[in-house]
Order: structure tokens, then C-alpha cells, then sequence
């Protein structure tokens, strides 16, 4: 009934991409995206998109997923596009009426609709290799030193977590809602928009409740298991660095020099 | 009248890494009247298939007709459907959302039409039958026992009016009184009212005594599709799929085995206990020959 959103959409897969660090990958993905806007050029973009192609070949999931994060940007993509190849001045390629389009425009264009169709698949190797848990555990051991200024980086990293895990459990609980509220004549299709919110309360009243429910639940196993905050509390499985991960790091570093190199001889 | 299912495929999540088959290949034809039971280990698909009877899902393939209709065609009016095919889910707190519990019960009718006051006669019906007290119609329905609420779920589609009612395991939870008094209820309404009842449960003893055909589900297929007395005959099959037979019918096997020459196939105690008596009666008047 709904259709299942991509939100912590982990694709399960044995491959080298999965097994690195997800510290690696976080930082990867951040060069990654960095690296598009310091490529300025075709050539460059060749570069980045070998890169990027290379990735998914060794991330082992089927190309077609990674796509899927691309239809849900698919509008604003053409968007830009349409208003960069309209909107900058320069050579007129052709005229429809009162519509010219420049060929400095269809270069620009172009180079958006490359970084943003980059920007996307490269961010979705990150979130389709690692489980959300895992970026979580991340981002907290790369936000560390913020702990010296008192940031609560760990409880901050808990939040996120139980969040995220709690997405899938609603959705499919809002499903099971609609199902018995339907079974009972309810309808949640027709009539005018007061009408319609009108309807949503035999589903929003039992989803508060039991989103309630799960939070009290969650609240008293954790502090029956004597939960408490960062200090001291150590991990089941600590990230650590290993050699594939340093090979990993030296592979960025590379190329991200590539990318630098190319700006600054503007190839 | 009758539902009838044909070549039916239900896939959840169908093209990603997720994709289950809970439904394969399902063929069934639930004539008017019957007392069927569905049994399966769990996760054998039957939630999946039982909202199938009502046009909850939309089958992946195949097709479902409901007096001959397809339910899924365009022009098809779903709502109506829903309304004669009852169908109470598996855990109620699902479904309840009013500040008490008559008016939760009043939801139903009230969505078929009906006046707040003929829906509250109709509710009041309903709680009655399922052993749901007075006193209590005012209650808010969070403040209820599990059992409790499970008994107001089940009004709420009785309230109805359902001419086929469909029941995802009403019975979990509930003490054996309980157990025993919906399921007597549910089993006066097929015969006061003719109505179709389909009983999903894990109790072999609750399917043996109370239904006449018994559908056996096995990792989203037909596994057995009989009455209880032939299907758990094969004792041996089910356990392999995770089942088993009512408790007296391995008792009787036992005797029998022990060279009481009692009728082995018995699935209920009333018939066990009738079965023993007339073999010991043989027994006793061999010795005194
Ligand atoms: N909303 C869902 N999304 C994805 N998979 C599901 C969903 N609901 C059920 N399944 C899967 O479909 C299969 C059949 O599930 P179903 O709920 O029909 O089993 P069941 O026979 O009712 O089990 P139980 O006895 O535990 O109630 C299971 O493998 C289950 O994991
Ligand atoms: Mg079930």
C-alpha cells in the first residue's frame, strides 16, 4: 500500500566495498562530492565518473538500484538543466520564439546535470553499502574531538540511530493501521481535504499511541540493561582501521590529487 | 456466492534486495457456509492470504472473484466487498482509536451508513456476543486487558453484520475460558446466522472441534486442504512442516499401538473418550467369554 520509501536503503552483498571501515566510506563519499566541484571539465568529469563506475562495480549492487535514488531527483534535474540552457547569455545555438538557447548555456547545463547525477549515485554507494548503524558508529568516532567542547557527540550518534531504525518499524506499523482500519469501511481516498484529515484519526490515533508505546518500551529495556550515556562505554565491535582500509585512504588521497591537478592545469 | 482464488502470487517488496514470495501459486473455492480453518507454521503465509479475501492486497498474480465478480476490475466497488467480508486482524490494538469503547465499536456500521443510533444497537449486539461486559462499554479501549481489547476488535467487525468473518488467531492471548467462550460464540453465529467463518489459529485442538474443512498452509502454498479428520491423518507430514496433530490423537496412536483396538483418527476428546469406552466394552466382554 505504501510503497517502500529509500531511506537507510542497505543493499546486503559480499563485496570489498562492504567490508571497508565506514569511516572510509563516509570520508570517501565526502571527497567524492568535493571532487565534483573541483573537476571543471569534461575530461574531468571522465575521471570522476570512472571513478564512480569503478566503485559500483566493486560495490556488487546491481546498477539499477543505485538509479532508483535518481528518479526521485529526476524533476529537479531537468529543471536545472532547462533554466541553465535557457537563462545564460552568450552564442545562440538555436531561437523558438522567444526562447534562445546558448551554447555556453547547453555547457552549463550540461556540467550541472553531470554533478548532480554524480552527486547522487555517489552518496547512494555509501548509504547502499553501510547500515545505518554503521554510519552512525562513524560519524560519532569522526566527531570524537568535538567531546572536548562538550558536545554530547555520543548521545547525539544514540538519537540518530533509534530513529533511523524506528522508520521501517513505523511505516510498516502505519500499513497494518490502514489495512484494519480499512477492513472496517474506512476511507482514506476520497472526499475534500477537511474530510480527508478528518479520516486520518482511526490511523494517526493508534500510530501516536504505539509510537509511544515503543518509545516507553525501548526506554525501559534500555535502563534495565543499566544504559547510561558516552563516558566509559566501550563498543561490541570498535571500529578499527585495517589494511584494506589504509590502501582505501591511499586511493582517495590519489584521487583527490588528480582532481586538484586537474583544476590547477585546467585540463 | 462463494470467493473463489485463482493462480494467486503474493510478493512482498517484488524487486529488491527484500523480495519474499509469500503466496504461491494459491488455487482455493470457499463456498458459502462453511467452517474453515487455516493453519501454518509461522510466517506459511496465512496473514497473506486471508487478506487476500477481502481485497486488502492486490495479488501480484492471479485473480480473485467474489460471486463470480473479478474484485480487482476497475469499476469494482471494494468497499461494499469489505463490508460483507469481515475481517478481524491479528492484534487489535491495531484498530482501536475512540475515546470508549461503543463508539470504536460504532465505527464499522456508521462507515456502512448506518445512523449513530442504529450503529450503537448494532454495537451493543456485538460486544454482548463476545462476552464483552456492560459496564465497561464507556472504558476507553487503552485502558482494556490485551484480552479485552481483542474482544472489542472482533465486535467491531461483528457489528458489521459480515456475511463471510474472517479471524487472524482471535484466541492468542486469551485464557482458556476466554478461548472457549468466543470461539462457542463464533461457532453459534455459523449456525444461528449460516454464515461463513474462516478461523486462522495454531491450536490443532481449537480447528479440530470447531471446523469442517481445514486448509493447511506450508511456505506460501496448499499444503492440505480437507477435513481435520483426513488431513491429520497425516500426523507425520505436519510435524515435518512444523505441526502437528491435536494431543488426543496421539494418545489414541499410542493404544492402538498398545493393542486397544480404539479408531485411531479421532482429532477430538468427545470422540476419543466414546471411542476408548467402546473398546474397553469389547474388551471387558471378550475376557468374560
Ligand atoms: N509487510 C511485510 N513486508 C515484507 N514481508 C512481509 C510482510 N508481512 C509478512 N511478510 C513476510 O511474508 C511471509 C508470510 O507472512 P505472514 O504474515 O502471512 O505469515 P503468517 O503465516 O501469518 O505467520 P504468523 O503465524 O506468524 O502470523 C513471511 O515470510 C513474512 O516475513
Ligand atoms: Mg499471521
Amino acid at each position: 500500500m505504501l510503497k517502500d520509501i529509500t531511506i537507510g536503503q542497505y543493499y546486503p552483498a559480499d563485496s570489498i566495498i562492504h567490508k571497508l571501515d565506514p569511516r572510509v566510506k563516509f570520508v570517501g563519499t565526502m571527497i567524492f562530492i568535493v571532487s565534483i566541484f573541483i573537476f571543471n571539465s569534461f575530461p574531468g568529469y571522465f575521471v570522476a565518473g570512472l571513478f564512480l563506475a569503478s566503485m559500483i562495480a566493486l560495490s556488487k549492487v546491481p546498477p539499477k538500484f543505485m538509479f532508483k535514488g535518481l528518479r526521485a531527483v529526476f524533476m529537479l534535474l531537468m529543471i536545472t538543466v532547462i533554466f541553465n540552457m535557457v537563462l545564460t547569455p552568450g552564442d545562440i545555438v538555436f531561437k523558438l520564439g522567444f526562447i534562445k538557447v546558448t551554447r555556453e548555456g547547453l555547457i552549463m547545463a550540461g556540467k550541472m546535470a553531470v554533478r548532480l547525477v554524480f552527486l547522487i549515485s555517489g552518496s547512494s554507494i555509501m548509504t547502499l553499502t553501510t547500515t545505518p548503524n554503521q554510519l552512525t558508529d562513524a560519524m560519532e568516532r569522526l566527531l570524537r574531538p568535538l567531546n572536548r567542547i562538550h558536545v554530547p557527540v555520543h548521545e547525539i550518534a544514540m538519537m540518530m540511530s533509534i530513529a533511523l531504525r524506528f522508520i521501517p518499524i513505523l511505516m510498516e506499523e502505519t500499513d497494518k493501521i490502514m489495512k484494519a482500519q480499512i477492513a472496517r469501511g474506512a476511507d482514506f481516498e476520497s472526499g475534500n481535504i477537511i474530510q480527508r484529515t478528518k479520516n486520518m484519526i482511526p490511523l494517526l490515533v493508534p500510530l501516536f499511541i504505539s509510537a509511544f508505546r515503543r518509545a516507553n518500551d525501548l526506554a525501559l529495556a534500555m535502563e534495565a540493561r543499566c544504559y547510561h550515556g558516552g563516558e566509559n562505554r566501550t563498543q561490541m565491535k570498535p571500529l578499527k582501521y585495517e589494511r584494506k582500509d589504509y590502501m582505501a585512504y591511499l586511493i582517495l588521497i590519489a584521487y583527490l590529487a588528480a582532481a586538484i591537478l586537474f583544476r590547477v592545469f585546467k585540463l | 456466492m462463494s470467493i473463489k482464488l485463482e493462480n494467486v502470487m503474493y510478493t512482498y517488496s517484488p524487486g529488491t534486495a527484500y523480495e519474499i514470495h509469500a503466496l504461491k501459486n494459491i488455487n482455493l473455492d470457499i463456498p458459502d457456509g462453511q467452517f474453515i480453518g487455516i493453519i501454518g507454521h509461522t510466517g506459511s503465509g496465512k496473514s497473506t492470504l486471508i487478506q487476500h479475501f477481502n481485497a486488502l492486497v492486490k495479488p501480484t498474480s492471479g485473480t480473485i472473484t467474489y460471486n463470480g465478480d473479478d474484485v480487482w476490475a476497475d469499476k469494482y466497488d471494494r468497499r461494499a466487498l469489505r463490508s460483507e467480508v469481515g475481517l478481524v486482524f491479528q492484534y487489535p490494538e491495531h484498530q482501536l482509536f475512540e475515546n470508549d469503547v461503543l463508539s470504536d465499536v460504532c465505527f464499522g456500521p456508521m462507515n456502512q451508513g448506518l445512523s449513530r443510533a442504529e450503529a450503537e444497537k448494532e454495537a451493543r449486539r456485538a460486544l454482548l456476543q463476545v462476552g464483552f461486559k456492560e459496564e465497561n462499554f464507556s472504558k476507553s479501549p487503552f485502558e482494556l486487558s490485551g484480552g479485552q481489547k481483542k474482544r472489542v476488535a472482533i465486535a467491531g467487525v461483528l457489528a458489521m453484520n459480515p456475511k463471510i468473518l474472517i479471524l487472524d488467531e482471535p484466541t492468542a492471548g486469551l485464557d482458556p475460558k476466554g478461548r472457549d467462550d468466543i470461539l462457542d460464540q463464533i461457532a453459534e453465529l455459523h449456525k444461528m446466522r449460516g454464515i461463513t467463518i474462516i478461523l486462522v489459529s495454531h491450536s490443532m485442538e481449537d480447528v479440530a472441534k470447531y471446523v469442517d474443512r481445514l486448509i493447511v498452509m506450508n511456505h506460501g502454498e496448499v499444503a492440505y486442504d480437507n477435513t481435520p479428520k483426513e488431513v491429520f491423518k497425516h500426523y507425520e507430514e505436519l510435524e515435518k512442516i512444523g505441526l502437528a496433530a491435536p494431543q488426543i490423537t496421539y494418545i489414541m496412536h499410542a493404544l492402538k499401538d498398545n493393542g486397544l483396538p480404539v479408531d485411531a483418527d479421532a482429532t477430538t476428546v468427545a470422540e476419543a473418550a466414546e471411542s476408548i469406552l467402546k473398546a474397553l466394552k469389547e474388551k471387558g466382554g471378550q475376557k468374560h467369554a
